[in-house]
């Protein structure tokens, strides 16, 4: 089933870890396997920041192989060295959990050929990069993972997130929305429904070079949208697109460093409820999601077939 | 619907000495008799005076506790009850089997006033998905937007909402009249088999696909006619009765209904017109 939420203040920051915690968790019914945020930061926009993972969480209700802490303490090691290769400097370095780090890093250069190099280790993803974005998932409810990696405290302008019910591919964080949109900087996508063209799609695009890191069908959305986008067409033309070039049913938000969007499929078969003022945007599956930041009485409607929306911080 | 032959087969099986155990429980069937009236008993349904009102607070109850309030209320007699925070909460108002004027004082989430008989309910705010599904009987007005497959597979009763609807809506509908103010999705009328639809907007594409039967009336523009789906002519007594049925939805009064299109299913169905002869199909 799954569940997602966004919300995108205009002109202004907030609380957007703790308020899409809120969201997310509102939507748990919807599914707990994995929870997923795309937090849009308020940084000083210099330095990227990466985060990125060297192994799996394997506790309970995973599908991943065990592995020993010693294995993510050489990956990591391998990593550092391909970031000295590729001419990156390291600013910051936090290790959140064994398996999940966040590196600020002083880079400049060509973001595809950075990500292969790093993604090259084996066992190694990069959940994101951007100067003010960050991919946080893992397995749990909303609620587990914002406590396990503290984000209720982050400030920024826009956020999206998803609570994941498996049902295509695993129980793992590979296979966790959301996805980043690579190799584009501070793009990343959540989806909610089933695309029944993946594998076509997926044989073209990695044809023209573009990158698959699950087996999950919601990845096709950040990769196709990122293959439009090095093609130099706009986000919202990508999104357009996207209504025909993908075959299923769907609802998905994206979100790039200033902007955040929506696009329904032509059956309108996936929920969406919004609500739209000149200050906030807030979306989700359901409007209970909305109402955990927005208590009082508010005007919101479900989008219709076909409709693509995008909105500017 | 009892002929002959049924009787016959029936008549047949009893003297094989079949059917011979004594029918018990909810699933037995039975035929009315006046006389027989008190022992007839409509489970879930109460005395309520409309004139006894109270108000509930469902902020911080779950639609469980809040839904079983309700029919503790209506168990003392309250037949007007107001619901204070709904707050989009899924599955309220559920079930309801009596007379009653409930009020929600905000928004519903998924399958409000789902399954319900008889009541009268007017929604301050929005509804989610699959309002009103199941319906058999009542009212249902809600004053501003309906999520996707509104009014799913009613069979009786008026379901009005005075903003936009979503897509599917009066998917399977079975009867009973869907009233829309503003626009509607895409698959509207979707397998629809009996009833009506008005929709004073705009409507999406794929108008009243594969429908069986019924009637969908559009004051707007149509995205698309569905498979089986053809305009016909909008009658006079056609016009009297959306004059009518707008009236007293209290929805649209002054709508130009003479400008309405007419939509039916183009395919007669097997046995569809001997069920039910006043479902005349104009474009067949």
């Amino acid at each position: 089933m799954c569940g997602i939420a966004g919300l995108i203040h205009r002109g202004n920051t907030s609380n957007v870890g703790f308020e899409l915690q809120g969201m997310l968790q509102a939507l748990k019914h919807r599914g707990e396997d994995s929870t997923g945020y795309a937090l849009y930061g308020k940084t000083d926009g210099q330095n990227f920041i990466m985060r990125f993972k060297v192994g799996e969480n394997v506790g309970e209700g995973s599908t991943s192989v065990m592995e020993d802490v010693s294995v993510y303490d050489e990956r990591k090691k391998i990593v550092d060295g391909y970031l000295s290769d590729l001419g990156a400097k390291i600013i910051k370095e936090e290790r959140i959990l064994p398996y999940s780090l966040r590196y600020e890093i002083e880079y400049n250069k060509d973001l595809m050929e950075f990500s292969q190099k790093i993604e090259s280790v084996p066992g190694v993803e990069i959940l994101s990069m951007g100067k003010s974005l960050e991919v946080i998932k893992d397995l749990g409810n909303a609620e587990a993972v914002c406590k396990r990696y503290n984000l209720d405290k982050l400030v920024g302008t826009h956020a999206i997130g998803h609570a994941r019910m498996a049902t295509e591919s695993g129980v793992d964080i590979k296979s966790a929305h959301p996805f980043w949109g690579y190799p584009f900087s501070d793009v990343s996508v959540v989806h909610n429904g089933q695309l029944t063209n993946y594998w076509n799609n997926r044989r073209v695009l990695e044809n023209k070079g573009m990158r698959f890191m699950s087996e999950c069908d919601s990845e096709l959305i950040a990769v196709y949208l990122a293959e439009k986008m090095r093609n130099g067409a706009t986000l919202e033309e990508g999104m357009k697109e996207s209504l025909a070039g993908l075959d299923g049913v769907f609802t998905y938000f994206v979100a790039t460093k200033d902007s955040l969007g929506m696009a329904k499929d032509t059956m309108a078969a996936k929920p969406l409820v919004l609500y739209e003022s000149d200050d906030l945007v807030a979306m989700g599956s359901e409007e209970i999601a909305i109402r955990s930041v927005l208590p009082q009485e508010i005007e919101t409607y479900d989008p219709f077939d076909g409709e693509v929306k995008v909105w500017q911080i | 619907m009892a002929n002959l032959k049924t009787s016959e087969k029936k008549t047949k099986a009893q003297s094989m000495g079949l059917h011979s155990e004594v029918l018990t429980g909810k699933t037995q069937q039975k035929f009315f008799n006046p006389d027989e009236a008190e022992n007839f008993y409509y489970f879930g349904t109460y005395d309520v005076d409309f004139n006894k009102r109270t108000e509930i607070d469902v902020k911080n109850m779950e639609c469980r506790e809040a839904n079983k309030k309700i029919d503790e209320l209506m168990k003392d007699g309250y037949g007007t009850i107001v619901i204070k925070n709904p707050q989009g909460k899924h599955s309220l108002g559920v079930g309801i089997l009596n007379k009653l004027n409930l009020i929600f004082e905000g928004s519903l989430g998924y399958f409000g006033c789902g399954s319900m008989d008889g009541p009268i309910v007017r929604i301050n705010g929005r509804v989610g998905w699959s309002c009103a599904e199941n319906m058999m009987a009542g009212k249902v007005v809600i004053e501003k937007n309906a999520g996707s497959c509104f009014g799913a597979a009613i069979r009786g009763g008026d379901l009005i909402c005075k903003g936009s609807v979503g897509a599917r809506t009066g998917i399977d509908q079975k009867g009973g009249t869907i009233i829309v103010g503003g626009d509607a999705g895409a698959f509207t009328g979707f397998m629809m088999q009996r009833g009506r639809i008005i929709i004073l907007g705009d409507v999406g594409i794929n108008l009243g696909d594969s429908m069986y039967d019924g009637t969908i009336f559009v004051g707007g523009k149509i995205g698309s006619f569905g498979s089986d789906a053809v305009e016909t002519e909008l009658t006079d007594s056609d016009q009297d009765w959306l004059k009518r049925k707008l009236k007293v939805a209290e929805i649209g009064e002054n709508f130009d209904v003479s400008k309405m299109t007419k939509v039916v299913a183009g395919k007669k169905l097997w046995n569809y017109d001997a069920l039910e002869p006043t479902e005349k199909k104009g474009a067949i």
